[in-house]
This record gives structure tokens, sequence and C-alpha cells, in this order.
């Protein structure tokens, strides 16, 4: 079938500045840069190229650019040119449309529209270089109330994790990213002093080294969940949703199911890797609290167990239900969560952000007087410290950070992970691909990353008059609207900036 | 009670501008910002316990106070001396340019902040017993120094945190976490040796020590390890 | 139903930020003294206040009621005291009730009517609830229901009196020389609203619970909303309400001694464990993950007082000031030492306490040096 669709994105080289080379061809796996040696020239495809720029980086003449098609449909606001293409890209394909990373469609991101506040002569800011200033955050639940006996702790608190910074690797599974990508998040992980989600794609046995800094998932397919992987792990977490796709399960195709990942995730080679939409045994909150009972047991009360969910319309409901089931940890994904593979259709529509759904678990929870039973890991859509400080301001004790992790190791989010193609060798298990991470020098990135954001948070900390994080949870009066509508302030619970 | 602040500050600048060499205040409850921007060789004795920012922006006077003094002393101070028998509050010495002050007992919290030296002033700040957290805090020049002959031991933290110049000697104990970051453990050469004694000679002559005593016993010297500590912070 | 936010915060404002000036003194051996020693230091610190509030706690004022709740309380009309007055005679025995002596003094003017009751609890009532959860209760009702009329304090041989004014002038006003008392707390305002309400005077006191306070709490947001779990309501919007609340949480709902507490509200930094001894680490690093929202963030200087003790601390930096001062059994705490040196001018020792750690003074206990006071 002839393909109607328009190139969605086209290449620009300048001749006078190539020097045929070559490193094009050879860094484009998606096969959009061809030599001629006829004629001595490089030639293109464009309906090959996704946009990942790996060409453009790494000329060495600089002499590529790659931006979206000059050409353009007629303009109309309600079918643009994407929603033009996709329903003419369904009708040649059929089936469910894929897409990957997460939505990237204009809904408002309310961390553009919160502001924070600093002190100003009332109180001193503290200066985050010089003076302590405490990110140091323990994830676990806590009871009420300390009790002595003779002077001594009478109290033994429930498990507790402790990370150096409120920020840790979302789940982000082994087949999804390469084994170098997984490596570098693990090793980033352990040196700054924080925990990387295995995601559901089990746990390579080379890299369970890492097992003090790892958060394993137990998800609904289970995938390499044994005695080991549990008994390792800091912390065990139910997978019920994630904010790319909520309410619908996962899919990795069998042409990804390598050797490497049917040992890992204990599956035959080949097959698919189904994720059911739902845990078949929980179908409902009292199951949750048989599972999050059994890991338990199966832990030996001895790991914190957290509970992973999609950010939904009735995420504050849900929540209350998910601490009183028993979780030491609630993580909310917000729809702006990343993804290896999901349904477009349902990336974009489906779930809500989770500065919303952030603010109103935590309202709701301490409205009950249960928020102290358990830590809230917001995730979904983080870009930089600012939107992580205002999460904390919101009543996250931490957040969950994948894309970003991607993009400090090369990602440009052309969103085609699904295929397995990835020319910068993260969303890949081709071994000729994946070797471009390098884990030491990915590693560095993403611990340069956090490094930055941490300078960044204590700065905003130290600014607001505050030397310890504690002191920035949950504390909404350090949070200003701007350009919200009523309703939207009331939801998140703060002001509107002057007020 | 007696004269408020401004009433006194007041009569005092006009006492100076008139020439007084030697001034005696007396039953001083409080008062704050004494001697305060005086320039000019006079000395200015005090009984009491003098307010805030004593000797702030001071620039000549030489201060003696029989009693303890708050917060502030020697605030930005350009040359002169202050002479505490007694004890100081916080931030003493902040900013101290030039001059010297020597407080017979302990100090509060921050003292010698961000003390620099400029051309050939070079502040100097003798503290007979310790001082409290941050002491020598993003210090960028002078001398700074403390004796513990009160009988406490050095309790303090994150002593020279951000310091980029300048110099902290201690007599006694101090631990490697007490320290910032950016401070280095040193022992004293000849040239540190030096400065010691002159500044234990001052605090003796002051206060009828035995210099030679003090001297007897073990200091150690604080050196910032870079000039620029905060070089690489920030990125494009 | 009246919006006592309203009333003292107009502006709906977060919250109400203050300078201040505090002062404290005590007999540990339970020896009497009159407040004009105490008016003199804090009219000393006469500039860290504008004028707009005064007050002082006092205990060991009413001997021959010293069982009964002390409940002073102000009115702004004559109505308001006979409902208030039939509200608490419905779970309350009134032993004694009058009006609070006062002087004329020029510069206070427009004051409400301020009267005493000495109470206790009726039986029915007691067993229902505790006693002192019960007359909670009743105060809270009073102040954020009843029109008119707000409570001062309500504590066992202990009131506390304030006003719009200089505290030296407030002083005068209730004749604070006159009375006699063992402990006594006193706090000079500098409010950064300049409408000004009695009631918004600080001390703050909930029970024998009194808080003065110098500083401002930027974890104020954290802190109150943790509290709100427990059932207190923040109406004031002051920190100093927070920490008193935070104060009855811990020592008197959760029973942890009061050594404890600067443990919660100025913790050590999570380094300086590390170099604790195992039992104490332990206590300290469950203590901070249990009531890490407890912590209270930013400058403060804070006198806490009680029946038999007086506690001072600071933040964990310090970046207010805190001096004490110690002759015989008197203990003195002090914004500025000069106060102190004022009203005793020979102290046998005088110190600066380390942030976040505890000066206390208790009845019964006699005043050793320094290591010996400071909370462990």
């Amino acid at each position: 079938m002839k393909s109607y669709v328009l190139p969605e994105l086209e290449v620009i080289r300048d001749q006078a500045r190539c020097i045929r080379c070559r490193v094009c061809e050879r860094q484009c796996a998606w096969k959009v840069h061809v030599y001629d040696g006829e004629d001595d020239v490089m030639r293109h495809c464009e309906e090959n190229c996704v946009g990942c720029q790996r060409c453009a980086v790494f000329c060495p003449t600089k002499a590529l650019a790659v931006r979206p098609y000059s050409g353009s449909y007629r303009p109309n606001a309600n079918w643009t040119d994407d929603r033009i293409r996709d329903l003419i890209k369904q009708s040649e394909a059929g089936g469910v449309m894929l897409t990957g990373m997460g939505c990237d469609k204009p809904h408002r991101v309310y961390w553009d529209h919160l502001l924070l506040n600093a002190s100003q002569v009332t109180n001193p800011s503290i200066d985050p270089l010089r003076e302590p200033m405490e990110l140091t955050t323990y994830l676990g639940a806590k009871p009420e109330r300390v009790d002595l006996r003779d002077g001594e702790l009478a109290t033994e608190l429930a498990p507790q994790v402790r990370i150096e910074i409120p920020i840790l690797f979302s789940a982000i599974s082994y087949g999804a990213i390469s084994y170098q990508a997984q490596e570098a998040l693990m090793r980033a992980a352990s040196e700054l002093g924080t925990l990387c989600n295995t995601g559901e794609g089990g746990w390579p046995a080379s890299l369970r080294k890492y097992a003090d800094n790892t958060v394993v998932q137990c998800a609904s397919g289970r995938f390499g969940v044994d005695r080991e992987y549990l008994n390792l792990a800091k912390i065990v977490e139910i997978k019920i949703g994630q904010g790319a796709k909520p309410g619908i399960g996962g899919h990795l195709p069998g042409e990804k199911v390598t050797e490497a990942i049917s040992k890992t995730r204990m599956i035959p080679e080949g097959t698919d890797a189904l994720s059911p939409a739902p845990h078949h045994d929980i179908y409902s909150i009292e199951d949750l609290a048989q599972l999050v009972c059994a890991l338990k047991e199966a832990t030996d009360y001895k790991k914190p167990i957290s509970v992973k969910i999609a950010a939904v319309h009735n995420s504050a409901a849900i929540a209350s239900g998910v601490v009183r089931a028993g979780a030491d940890i609630i993580a909310i994904d917000g729809i702006r969560g990343g993804t290896g593979a999901a349904p477009k259709i349902i990336r974009d529509n489906v779930g809500i952000p989770i500065e919303l759904a952030l603010a109103a678990v935590d309202d709701r929870l301490r409205r009950e007087g249960i928020r102290n039973r358990c830590s809230v890991i917001a995730a979904g859509g983080f870009r930089n410290s600012g939107d992580v400080t205002k999460a904390l301001a919101l009543g996250a004790d931490a957040v969950y950070i994948g894309t970003p992790a991607l993009m400090a190791m090369g990602c440009t989010l052309c969103q085609k992970c699904y295929t397995g193609i990835c020319n910068w060798g993260i969303c890949t298990q081709d071994p000729y691909l994946s070797k471009r991470i390098n884990p030491d020098i990915a590693a560095r990135r993403l611990v340069n990353l956090l490094r930055g954001w941490s300078l960044e948070i204590k700065e905003m900390l130290g600014g607001l008059g505050v030397n310890a994080v504690e002191s920035l949870r949950g504390n909404r009066l350090h949070l200003r609207g701007i350009a919200l509508q009523e309703w939207e302030l009331e939801v998140l619970g703060v002001r509107g900036a002057g007020n | 009670m007696g004269m408020r602040d401004r009433a006194m500050n007041s009569l005092l600048r006009s006492m100076v501008s008139e020439g007084a060499s030697r001034i005696r205040l007396v039953n001083v409850f409080g008062q704050r910002y004494i001697a305060t921007n005086l320039a000019g060789r006079v000395e200015i004795d005090i009984e009491g316990t003098p307010g805030n920012d004593l000797g702030a922006f001071m620039d000549g006077p030489t201060v003696t106070v029989h009693g303890n003094v708050q917060d502030g002393c020697g605030n930005t101070m350009n040359s002169g001396a202050i002479i505490v028998h007694g004890r100081a509050g916080d931030i003493a010495g902040l900013s101290m340019r030039g001059g010297s002050m020597l407080i017979r007992d302990d100090i509060g919290y921050r003292g010698a902040i961000h003390m620099k030296a400029y051309g050939d002033q070079t502040p100097l700040l003798v503290v007979g017993g310790t001082a409290q957290d941050f002491f020598g805090e993003y210090m960028a020049g002078g001398t700074a120094v403390l004796l513990g002959l009160t009988g406490k031991p050095h309790r303090a933290r994150f002593i020279g945190t951000g310091m980029h110049g300048g110099v902290i000697y201690v007599r006694g104990e101090v631990q490697s976490y007490q320290l910032g970051k950016e401070v280095a453990v040193l022992q004293p050469d000849a040239e540190d040796l030096a400065l010691i004694e002159e500044a234990v000679s001052a605090y003796a002559g002051c206060f009828s020590a035995s210099a030679r005593e003090i001297l007897s016993a073990r200091f150690v010297k604080l050196s910032p390890v870079s000039t620029r500590p905060y070089g690489t912070l920030y990125t494009y | 139903m009246k919006d006592i936010s309203r009333i003292n915060n107009p502006y709906d404002d977060d919250k109400l930020t203050a300078c201040c000036s505090i002062f404290g003194m005590m007999s540990v051996e339970r020896r009497t003294f009159s407040g004009s020693d105490i008016m003199t230091a804090i009219a000393s610190m006469h500039d860290r206040g504008n004028g707009l509030g005064g007050g002082f706690a006092v205990y060991g004022l009413y001997p021959e009621y010293a069982d009964h709740y002390a409940m002073h309380i102000m009115f702004t009309h004559s109505a308001a005291r006979q409902q208030v007055e039939d509200f608490l005679s419905d779970g309350l025995v009134i032993a004694k009730s009058e009006r609070v002596p006062t002087r004329s003094v020029q510069a206070v003017t427009d004051s409400p009517d301020i009267w005493r009751y000495f109470v206790s609890v009726k039986p029915s009532k007691s067993e229902a609830a505790g006693e002192d959860d019960y007359v909670v209760r009743q105060v809270m009702t009073i102040n954020t229901t009843l029109d008119g009329a707000y409570v001062f304090s309500s504590g066992k041989n202990l009131g506390v009196f304030k006003g719009v004014g200089f505290p030296e002038d407030i002083g005068r006003f209730f004749c604070l020389d006159e009375y006699e008392g063992y402990l006594w707390t006193a706090h000079g305002r500098f409010p950064t609203n300049s409408q000004a309400w009695w009631g918004g005077a600080h001390p703050f006191s909930i029970l024998d619970w009194t808080v003065v306070h110098n500083g401002e709490i930027s974890s104020y947001g954290t802190n109150r909303r943790y509290l709100e779990m427990f059932g207190y309501t923040c109406t004031m919007h002051t920190d100093t309400e927070v920490i008193a609340y935070g104060v009855d949480l811990l020592v008197r709902r959760h029973s942890l001694p009061v050594e404890l507490l600067a443990r919660v509200l100025s913790p050590p930094m999570w380094t300086v464990l590390s170099y604790m001894e195992p039992s104490e680490r332990e206590l300290c690093q469950t203590l901070r993950q249990v009531y890490g929202s407890l912590l209270m963030n930013g400058p403060f200087t804070v006198i806490i007082a009680h029946q038999n003790e007086m506690i001072g601390l600071t933040d964990r930096v310090r970046l207010r000031p805190l001096v004490a001062g110690v002759k015989k059994d008197m203990l003195y705490l002090s914004s500025e030492e000069s106060a102190i040196r004022l009203i005793c001018p020979d102290l046998s020792e005088s110190w600066s306490p380390m942030g976040g750690e505890a000066v206390i003074g208790r009845v019964g206990q006699p005043l050793v040096p320094t290591q010996s006071l400071a909370a462990a």
C-alpha cells in the first residue's frame, strides 16, 4: 500500500561542509543516510528519519540539520498535522498505534504555574554552600508517636530506607532499555546514595551487586520475581499502574526477548512478554492488602513495601485505600510519565497530571490522619529541580525520574522506543547499538545531572529559609499559583501569587 | 536607666570630635551601636553590658569592655581595637577588615564570618576560650585564633566552612568532622608560629595571662584548600 | 460562629510574622517574687518591639486556688461574658469569678474587660474525657465560636496577662508588681501587620504550657498541617501557637520527657548522629523519622514554661540569640544579656547555649554549671 503520509522530518545537509566521512551513515540505524560512491555524495531518505539528532550531533563538520518537515497540511486548529498523520498511518497499518516516552500534548503543566517563595527580611535565607542543608530522606511508614520506657527507646519503627537526596530513578525495565543503560542507572544510584527501580523486567544477576540501591518491582507479569530478587532488594514495589498507560498492561514484543532478556525475565526466548492489565490476584482493595501482606511475609517484614499507581480521577480515595492496605510507600505516576511502549491514544488521553494528583492525595491522607503511615513518591514529567522542589512543597517525600535520566544519557525524545531501534543505545537490545552507551560515562552524566539538581534544590531550600527537606514537605505556604483558575488553586491547595 | 542609644552615641561622637582622648561609659545595659563608625585615636572604656553592634564600622578607636558583649561586635570594623574582659555573642568580627579584637572568654556562632584582608590590613581576632558553630565561615583573609583557655573542649562544627583566604589557629584538639570541607589541617610552620606568638602576646598582655604557658601547648593551623572553592559549581 | 483567624489575621496572611524580645526568670526553689524585675528587664529590650503587643505568664500566683483551672478570659462586650459564663457552667463548677484588677496607664487604651474564673471539672464530664482534654476543648470552643470572648490562659495556678502595648506598660496595667510568682516569662512584640488585637499578643498558652517566641518558623506550613491531623485547630496563624501545640502533643499526649523536646524541635544534623553512641543515635534517628514534620525550621528562640520547668531553646543553627544566666536558685533566659545584667548584675554564670540544645530549669533541681543545665 502506498503511504499517503507526509514526512515528519527533513534532513538538511550543507554540501559545502560535508566531507563524506560517512559517520552519519554509521550512526543511523534507521538507514536515513547512504553514501553514493558513484557520485561521491551523501544521500538521505527523510521518510526513515525519526529526528533523534544523532547524526547532527556526531557530524564532525556540523553539516547536518534535522528539523520538522517544512511542508505542512493546510492549517487547521482541529485537524492538526499530527492528527492527520496519525489517522492516515492507522488506516494504513491497522491496529493500535504505539508510541514511546511521555505524553507530548499541550495539557497544562502545573509546575509552570507554581512559583516558590523566598525569605526576605523577616527571616534569613540560608546559604547552602556554607551552611548545612539536609536533603536526607527516610522512606517508610512512620508511627504516630515515639514511646520510651525507663528513658530507653521502646518504639520500633517499620522498615525505613535512607536516601541522600529525594530523587530516585524510576522504574525502567531491562528489555525496555539496554543492559548498559540499566547498569549506568544503578551505578549512578549507588554513587548518589539513592535508589534505582528495576522496573518489571526482572533484575540481571550481574547487576545484583547494586542491591543496596535497588527497588524491585512485582508487576502483573511477575517477571523475574523469585526469592533472591525479593531478598536482595531494599524495597519491593507492587506495580498496579504507570502514568503513561493507566489501566492497561504491557507488551514487550517477542523480537525484543533475546537470550539475555529471556533469562532475566524468566520466560522463553522469542515469546512476547505480556504484562496483564490487572494483577490477576488483585481485583479489589482487600486483595491488595493480601498481596502486600504476602510480600511482607516473604521479606520477613524487613523491607518497606511500595505500591505504584497511575494518577487517575479518584487517586485520593485510592491512595487512602492503599495506605490502609498496609503499603509503606505509595508511588503515584502522572500522565506525563514515560514508557518504552504504549498505545499513543492512551498515553495522551488517560490519566491526570501528577501535580493535581499529588496535592489531592497528600491532602486526603492528612485529613484522614494517616499521612505519616506512608511515604509518598511522585512521578511523571519532572523536568528540572524546580519541578522537584515544587513537588516536595506539595507534599511528596521524594520523586521518581525516568525521562530526565534517559535524556542525560542521550535520549532526545524521538518516541520510537517501541521499535527497539535507538541510535543512542538506550532503548535497544541490538548489541551494536547498545554498545554506544558506556556505563562509566553514562553514569557520570547521571551523577552530574542529579548533583546539579541537588545543589539547585539546596539553593531553593536555603532561599526559603529552610535547612532541612522535612520543613518543605507539604509546606504549601511556600507556593503560589500564577495564571490559574480558582478550582486549580483549590485542588493544589495554594494561593494565587500576590495573595 | 539613663540614656538610650541615639542620645548616647550622639554625645559620644560630639565628645570625640571635640578632642576627647579618653571616655568612660558606666552603667551600660544594652545600648546599641556604641562607637559605631567612630574614627580617630580615642580610648573608650565601657562598664556594663553594651548592646549589639559594638564598634561596627569602627576605624581607629580602642574600646575596652569590662563585661560581656552581645552580637555583632566589631561588625565590619576597619581599624582600631576592641578588648572584651568577658564573652562575646554571635557574629563577632563579621566582615572585619582590619584592627584587632581580643575576647577573654568564649564567643558564639559565626565568629570571624567573612573576615577579610585588604592591602596591608590584616584583621586579628583572638578568642581566649572557644567558639560555637561556623567559626571562620567563608573567611577571605585575616587571622582568627582560638585558645581554649576556659577549660571547655572545642565543640564548634562547620569551622572554616566556605573559607578561601586567611588562617585559623586552634590551640587544642579539633576533630576532622568539625571542619568545613574547604579547610585543611596543617602543622604551623615558623611563620605561623611567629604569628601565633604575636597574637598570644597581645592577648596575654591585655588579660594578664602567661604567654609562655599558653604557647607551650600544641596549636593546629586551619587553612583553605582552594581560593576558588566553587569554581566548578555553575555550568552552562 | 466567629472567624478568629480573621480577627487576628485581618489581611489573611499565610501567618503572622513578628519580631520580638523575650525574657524568662524562675526560682528552682519555688521562691516567689514580684513582676517588677521582669518588667524592668523586658523594658530594656524596648527596641525589639513596637508597642503593639506585650505579655506575661506567671506561675504560682494563685496558691489558694492551686488545684483549680484559672481561666483568664477577655470580653469585648458584656453580653459575651454572660454567654461564656453560661457555657462554662455546663461542665465546670465555678469556684470564684472576678474582674482582673487593672490600673489606669496612659499608654494602654481600648482595653477589653478581662475576668478570671477558678473552675473545676464536673465529674460527669471528667469521666467521659480526661479533665485536661475537656478543658482544652471548652477553650477551643469559646475561642472559635463565642463572639466577643477570648481565653488568655486556662492552666492551674497560672495566669497570662497580655494586650496591646509595650510589655512594661501592659505589666503596669495589670499591676504585675503586686503579684508573686516563682516563674515568669515575658514577651514584647513587633508584628508586621499594623492592626492589633489583645488576644493576639503573646504568650500563647494551652493548659499549663505557655510559649513566648522570637523568630520566624519557615516550616510553619508543614508543622501546622501535621498538628491538624491530631485535632489541633491552628486559628491564630502564629508560630507560637504551633510550638505550643507541638509541645502539648509531644509532652502531654505522647509522654515524651521534656529533655527530648529539643531533639524533636531542633534536631541535630544527620551528620552529627554518626558521631553519637549507638543508643543515642538510634533514639535521635527514630525521633526525627517519626516527628520530622515537627522540626521547627527557620530562626527561633523560644521560652516554654510549665508548672515545674522553664525551657529555653534555639533553632539548630542558632539564627536567633538566647543568653542564659544563673545566680543561686535563679535561672534567667533572655534575648539579650544586657536585660539580665540590668536586674542581676552579678550573675555567677552566663552563657549562650548551642543551637538545638535546650536550657532547662526545673523546680527542685539545683542549678549547677552549664554542662549539666543543657539537655543531653
